[in-house]
């Protein structure tokens, strides 16, 4: 029973969603303030509908109700609640129900908090929203519907698949969905914008908060998965240039350019049209992504079992969502002139340059992603695009964005001097190029050069912070208060560059690190990265849905023992499958990394895989930073003023 | 700029998104009949004959050479395989059933010391019409053997006409294979 009114809910979301689409869109020309204000009430009704759809879909997987096929093919009554949970969207159809219900979400939270905006706007906004939803919602309902159901039931499922058996996981997805989702807003901003044919400071206020809560969840949902790739995968790396994450990373630097042109647009009035573009080109290329995870048209390690029908359908979505919005860009667009003008040298043309940069690293993944289907279709060849293109072309790409990165943020609006900004980072220059000296002269070329850009990132925005405190030129309790007066919005930004640069260097420093692949029976040992790994035992271990066999590892460093690994492989036995789990210990600054890779026949002992990584985990703590600095400058005064009614319930203040 | 190139330059997300859309239809469409395959591991032998070799059969026995290929009677199969491969072991039983029908198949055993070879052979039954071993895996090299089990599909003429890597299925069989044979009959 609760599968059909989940059924039936998903039904009645697809009626509210075109309701809300047509409603939305048209109410503004009728001039009618009460169709309108409709609007806004159909969105929450969707995302209320939805959320009972989506609500559905959980129960059945958490009473294991093997009648609904999806519960039956992709959960068991054996797998531990959590990941009866998040198995409902670790599946085709169930997947694409967590990305309408964020989809509703995103609607229902402009309609709820965006009580400030002019009425016409939020009307149209929610119109675009509520016809992306249509589409979307038809999908799932038609071609991809969750709630098929068997019948006769099987006994047990088939379990969730072993290797998504994780937290990290099980959280990655709605992350990411949430981040690839959230630029839904920008793009329903830009659109509406456009049929309105009006851009102006405003429209950069608003849309500047929606793009930077979507960007920090598209930034922990890949930090999230790159994590997981890293310690479940067992092979030492944590980003394999693989079309999906490409598809990932795409939004990610298109979004990255969108906040950062959307300033301009806020404070300057200019870059009207190419932040409309960036806003269009990021939610364009998060749908992509989905086309190009679901259509299975490209090789790729995430496999997403799916027919070319349902591909040919989202291709149908995307056909219409993103053409008719560039076709609405080229007819409207150039009549939106600049207002503001500004300097070569400026903080705006710094921000063009990082604009330029990123665009041209998304240009060159966006290639090299495509390139072999395309070179398939146009010339018949087959081939593949690895990391070898991908480590050439980004790398040169990214010097020049590390280089610029430093300097725009201390250069004034309009018109500036370089030179000046030039001296006040004295200390960061001097920092990288010692680092660079340290590192180059143990022959690491890449890692020093990697590291420097790191070192170079982080101290100049530190400098920034302390030009602005006026640290140690003024007593010390006066620069704390000058420090609680900055504006969150700057707090943030240097956090998001510190981030940045953090990660800058968590990758550089993975160049540097070692690993051996050795067959090890109980008693012997080998050595790497100065240390001394002993296999003391392999031995059993019971586990809830699972087996495991544990190899006991123990490092010494000149014969004193230091630490124990428990590196373990586990046997699912209603799949057949084997995953490793690393055994990982960190100090913050480096990985100390074991895998349990195998237990060859008639060796009697186990094969290792070990692993000795300096800086990997400031990859993932980078990541975290950033996202950190997202939050905070979505914290900033100037946003919550734009809210009056939020001051009335600051708590929900962001959903 | 002038307005005209102004309009023009707006339209070329567009022209661009409409290009790149046409192309994914087309695609889809190819997945659709199987002419198009994102997960196919080309083979550089398609469209060739095999390069040359002459390898020995199992215990001083008869092998077979690249010459013996040049003009079978009918399409033939040429699988290569190994007894430490568990793969290889699952795929017997196709084997078994397709040597039934009347279909030749080849075996050249790779990198595989003769007695686990005769072992194997005895235990999962012989589907090959001959059968040669690589023992220095040399002429896998030649061929740009992926990894075994991996099967060519030989035409009258004696060219490749098709590579499947990894174990056959009965999916492959039917969708694939049946459809070559009857082209190349």
């Amino acid at each position: 029973m609760i599968p059909e009114l989940g059924h039936f809910a998903l039904a009645l979301a697809v009626a509210l969603a075109c309701a809300q689409g047509v409603i939305g869109l048209f109410a503004p020309t009728l001039r009618d303030p009460r169709a309108m204000s409709a609007a806004s009430a159909l969105a929450l009704s969707q995302f209320l509908a939805i959320g009972a759809s989506f609500l559905a879909l959980i129960y059945a997987g958490v009473v294991s109700d093997f009648t609904v096929e999806n519960v039956a093919d992709f959960s068991s009554a054996a797998v531990p609640l959590i990941y009866r949970i998040s198995g409902t969207w670790g599946n085709h159809d169930g997947s694409m129900l967590l990305w309408c219900f964020i989809l509703s979400l995103c609607g229902a939270t402009v309609a709820a908090f965006g009580q400030n905006l002019p009425a016409s706007l939020k009307s149209r906004v929610l119109g675009v929203l509520g016809l992306v939803s249509a589409g979307f919602l038809l999908f799932a309902l038609t071609v991809s519907d969750p709630f098929t159901r068997l019948w006769p039931p099987p006994l047990e499922g088939v379990g969730v698949n072993p290797i998504l058996q994780d937290p990290g996981l099980a959280f990655h997805p709605p992350m990411l969905y949430t981040g690839y989702v959230g630029f839904s807003v920008a793009f329903a901003f830009a659109i509406a914008a456009l049929i309105e044919g009006r851009i102006d400071a405003a429209w950069g206020r608003w849309v500047r908060p929606w793009a930077l809560l979507s960007w920090c969840f598209l930034t922990i949902g890949i930090t999230l998965g790159s994590w997981w790739s890293y310690y479940t995968l067992g092979w030492g790396g944590f980003w394999f240039w693989d079309p999906v994450e490409n598809a990932a990373l795409l939004p990610w630097l298109t979004g990255t350019a969108l906040l950062h042109c959307a300033i301009v647009v806020e404070k300057r009035e200019a870059l009207k049209a190419w932040t409309v573009l960036l806003a269009i080109a990021t939610f364009s290329l998060s749908l992509t992504g989905t086309f190009l995870v679901r259509s299975g048209i490209l090789n790729s390690v995430h496999s997403f079992a799916a027919s070319p029908d349902q591909g040919l359908f989202i291709l149908a979505l995307l056909a219409v969502t993103i053409g008719s919005s560039l076709l609405l860009f080229a007819i409207r667009a150039p009549v939106l002139a600049a207002t503001g003008i500004f300097a070569p040298i400026s903080r705006e043309s710094a921000l063009v340059l990082n604009n330029i940069f990123l665009c041209a690293i998304a240009a060159v993944v966006f290639t090299g992603t495509l390139y072999p289907p395309f070179a398939n279709l146009l010339f018949g060849i087959q081939l593949s695009v690895g990391a070898p293109f991908f480590n050439q072309t980004v790398l040169p790409l990214t010097t020049p964005l590390i280089l610029a990165m430093a300097v725009g943020p201390l250069l004034p609006w309009k018109r500036a001097a370089l030179a000046p900004v030039l001296q006040r980072l004295w200390l960061a220059g001097a920092v990288a190029l010692i680092v660079f000296l340290v590192v180059a002269a143990n022959r690491h070329i890449i890692a020093a050069l990697g590291l420097a850009g790191g070192a170079w990132v982080v101290f100049s925005a530190l400098t920034d912070l302390a030009e602005r405190v006026r640290l140690f030129r003024v007593p010390l309790g006066t620069s704390l208060a000058r420090f609680s007066a900055l504006s969150r919005a700057l707090l943030g930004a240097t956090l998001g560059h510190i981030g940045f640069g953090v990660t800058v260097l968590g990758i550089a420093g993975m160049t540097l690190a070692t690993q051996k692949v050795v067959v090890l029976t109980p008693g012997h040992s080998a050595q790497l990265g100065g240390y001394t790994w002993t296999l003391n035992d392999i031995h059993d271990a019971p586990g809830p849905n699972y087996t495991q066999r544990v190899a006991d590892v123990t490092l010494s460093e000149n014969g004193k023992p230091f630490l124990s690994l428990a590196p373990t492989r586990r046997f699912f036995t209603a799949q057949h499958v084997t995953t490793n789990v690393a055994a990982i210990h960190t100090n913050g600054f480096q990985d100390i990394y074991a895998v349990f890779a195998d237990e060859p026949a008639g060796s009697n002992g186990a094969e290792l895989r070990l692993n000795r990584q300096p800086m990997a985990p400031e990859i993932w703590f980078g990541g975290l930073i950033m996202a950190l600095g997202g939050v905070t400058s979505l914290s900033d005064r100037r946003l919550r003023v734009g809210a009056p009614s939020r001051k009335k319930k600051p708590a929900g203040a962001v959903a | 700029m002038s307005p005209l190139r102004r309009r023009l330059l707006f339209g070329i997300p567009l022209a661009l998104t409409v290009a790149g859309g046409e192309g994914f239809y087309i695609l889809l469409k190819r997945m659709g009949n199987n002419t198009y395959d994102p997960h196919a591991l080309p083979s550089p032998l398609i469209g060739k004959r095999p390069p040359a070799f002459n390898l020995p059969g199992i215990n001083g026995s008869q092998g077979f050479a690249n010459t013996d290929l040049l003009a079978p009677p009918k399409p033939m199969l040429v699988n290569w395989f190994a007894s430490w491969c568990i793969p290889c072991q699952e795929e017997a039983n196709i084997l078994r059933k397709l040597s039934a029908t009347g279909l030749q198949i080849w075996g050249i055993a790779y990198e595989d010391p003769p007695p686990n070879l005769a072992k194997y052979l005895a235990q999962n039954g012989n589907p090959y019409t001959r059968l040669a071993t690589d023992a220095s895996g040399l002429t896998a090299i030649n061929w740009g053997v992926y990894g075994v089990p991996e099967t060519y599909f030989i035409d009258k003429t004696g060219i490749v006409r098709a590579r499947w890597a990894g174990a056959l299925t009965d999916e492959i069989l039917t969708t694939e294979l049946t459809p070559l044979l009857a082209k190349y009959a």
